[in-house]
């Protein structure tokens, strides 16, 4: 905590003044002292294994450093030879990730509110059953659901989807949709939606649950004549804490996907750059390069979009208004 | 009561059978790793494929433990590793994330609006291009092959905090007014009031950190050396790395996927049931 303390102390004006405040704050400081001991457990591990490995991959971001070797402090280099150089970024990786987020954030976001909504709707008794069954795909993981896409999308005519399609007459000839690259950012976009119901759906069922009920009957009175206003009105804005984690941890598990790609293929670089997200260039320059520097100066620009969609978010459910 | 009931019936009768196609499609990759964890080798190869198992066999199970004990560590080590890590993790979890939760949406204090910002901050960091400074903070502090170096990483949950901090801020504060008058002191009404009532909260948190400490790679891969320190969850992704591209090895990586898929499970089914009853039970509004 001392170091926080600093920043606050060499703001102020006058010798007095600055011996006023001190004790004021230090006064506040000892009533609120409880505070900082419910919070120093937290805080102590967050400053530990985030914050500090946050800010020494931020500082890597202006510095040419391959693991080993001395680090070199470059300026802006990295930064610059990302938007000007790197083609593969910018006709690759910018483009693919832009197009996933678009269709598996949003509509990700869309389908688990929907169904979340929905299984509210049924009947106490077998609701578990649903959600269960929604929830079990991203429940199992991604390690271990990737066998049973492989399977499925797999190339020859013994995959279960070439097999229905031919079986169905739909194709004539089997489609190798994991190593063609006008297939592999479809895939992605569907097995990823297929896993989507995860953390934020539960949120959002937990929250459909703390709606007073009383509500809807307030609103039936004042005019609200069907679900969808329902929704729209009293709903949502009655759960909009839940809305905003879902909406967070839909952005942020939707720009940090990447592996996806690798699990699918079996190869860290798709064929062609199909399926090469922003994140698997991250670690193509990381793991395989080890450009370490280079790649940091990637993840801070991602962090920085991320940061702005947030913000985005926040304007929709932002908990500030009303609840 | 019942004729409330009987006037929503059609919409439902709809809505259930809908839903339960939907339901059933949306649950086939889990149907199919049931089935395809006990087929035997030959059936891999049927064509056309057949989607559920005609001749179970525990064969591909047993070739998992078997080839554990050829291997210098013992499959019960692993087991041992995870259910310990997981066991203490989520209990520290629950207790530290619930205390910094209840402060941060219940008081003012200095630097409060920073932690929060700095936790939604985090939220969005990919723990992947931070592994490197991770690694060299895990072995500065000589945390690298104990199991605090499995357990305190994962303490720093921001995930865990900014959704119980959204959650407790709805508990009116009239509740602690009330007790504080009633003379408790914070302890008691944190212990007496707050974790009660955060329950589903915190069963849901729960649910979230189990799935991610007992599927976590990572951790082993980069703090641990030592194999004997070293979780299930690596075992298995190490046995399924190897077997991703041929079609022999399906069914024993399905039987892997399977096992690191039961246990989420039955957690799933445990303090979802949870959720579901304090949520009908508690008076929170």
């Amino acid at each position: 905590m001392n170091t926080e303390l600093t920043p606050g102390l060499t703001r102020a004006g006058t010798p007095s003044s600055i011996r006023l405040r001190w004790n004021r704050f230090w006064a506040e400081i000892r009533r609120d002292s409880f505070c900082y001991l419910f919070l120093a457990p937290f805080l102590i591990c967050f400053a530990v294994f985030i914050v500090i490995p946050v800010v020494m991959a931020a500082t890597l971001g202006f510095t040419s450093y391959d693991g080993f070797g001395s680090l070199r402090f470059i300026g802006f280099d990295n930064y610059i030879a990302l938007f000007t150089q790197d083609i593969i970024f910018l006709t690759k990786a910018l483009p693919n990730t832009f197009l996933f987020a678009l269709i598996v954030g949003p509509g990700g976001y869309l389908l688990a509110f929907l169904f979340a909504w929905l299984i509210h709707q049924l009947p106490i008794k077998i609701r578990d059953y649903y959600t269960l069954a929604f929830y079990a795909p991203s429940m199992a993981g991604a390690v271990a659901l990737s066998v049973v896409w492989i399977a499925a999308f797999s190339g020859d005519r013994v995959g279960y989807l070439n097999n229905f399609l031919l079986q169905m007459g739909w194709i004539d000839n089997p489609i190798v949709w994991l190593q063609k690259p006008e297939y592999l950012l479809k895939v992605m976009i569907i097995v990823s939606l297929w896993i989507s119901f995860s953390v934020g759906f539960l949120a959002m069922l937990a929250g459909l649950q703390t709606v007073n009920r009383e509500l809807y009957e307030a609103g039936r009175i004042d005019g609200i004549s069907n679900r969808l206003q329902e929704v729209f009105f009293i709903t949502i804005p009655s759960m909009k804490p839940q809305m905003l984690f879902s909406a967070v941890m839909t952005i942020v598990t939707t720009l940090k996907a990447g592996s996806i790609s690798t699990q699918l293929t079996g190869l860290p670089i798709t064929p062609q750059y199909a399926g090469h997200l922003v994140i698997n260039h991250i670690d193509d320059y990381a793991f395989i390069r080890f450009e370490l520097g280079y790649a940091s100066a990637i993840s801070v620009i991602l962090l920085l979009v991320s940061y702005f969609a947030m913000r985005f978010a926040y304007r929709l459910f932002g908990s500030k208004e009303e609840l | 009561m019942i004729r409330r009931l009987r006037r929503i019936t059609p919409f439902q009768v709809i809505l259930v059978t809908v839903f339960t196609a939907l339901a059933a499609f949306m649950s086939l990759p889990i149907v199919f790793i049931l089935n395809h964890a006990f087929k035997p080798t030959n059936e891999l190869f049927l064509f056309p494929p057949r989607f559920f198992v005609q001749n179970p066999t525990g064969s591909n199970f047993e070739q998992l433990f078997l080839h554990a004990t050829n291997a210098t560590v013992p499959f019960s080590r692993y087991v041992f590793n995870s259910v310990f890590v997981v066991a203490l993790t989520l209990i520290s979890v629950i207790v530290v994330s619930t205390m910094a939760a209840y402060v941060l949406a219940k008081y003012q204090f200095h630097f409060k609006q920073l932690i929060l910002s700095l936790i939604t901050l985090s939220l969005m960091f990919a723990p992947e291009t931070v592994g490197i400074p991770r690694y060299l903070i895990i072995s500065g502090i000589h945390l690298h092959n104990t199991y605090l170096g499995h357990i305190l990483p994962s303490l720093a949950s921001p995930i865990a905090v900014f959704m119980l901090v959204g959650f407790i801020s709805q508990i009116p504060g009239e509740l602690m007014e009330a007790a504080r008058i009633d003379g408790a002191s914070h302890i008691g009404i944190f212990t007496k009031i707050v974790l009660p009532l955060a329950v589903p909260a915190i069963a849901t948190i729960s649910i979230f950190t189990f799935q991610g400490v007992w599927g976590d790679v990572e951790t082993s891969t980069l703090f641990m050396q030592d194999e004997t320190m070293r979780t299930l969850a690596f075992y298995v992704n190490s046995l399924l790395s190897g077997l991703q591209n041929s079609v022999a090895g399906q069914n024993v990586a399905a039987a892997a996927g399977l096992l690191m898929f039961i246990p989420n499970l039955i957690i799933f089914l445990l303090f979802q049931r949870k959720v579901l009853e304090t949520m009908i039970h508690s008076g929170i509004k």
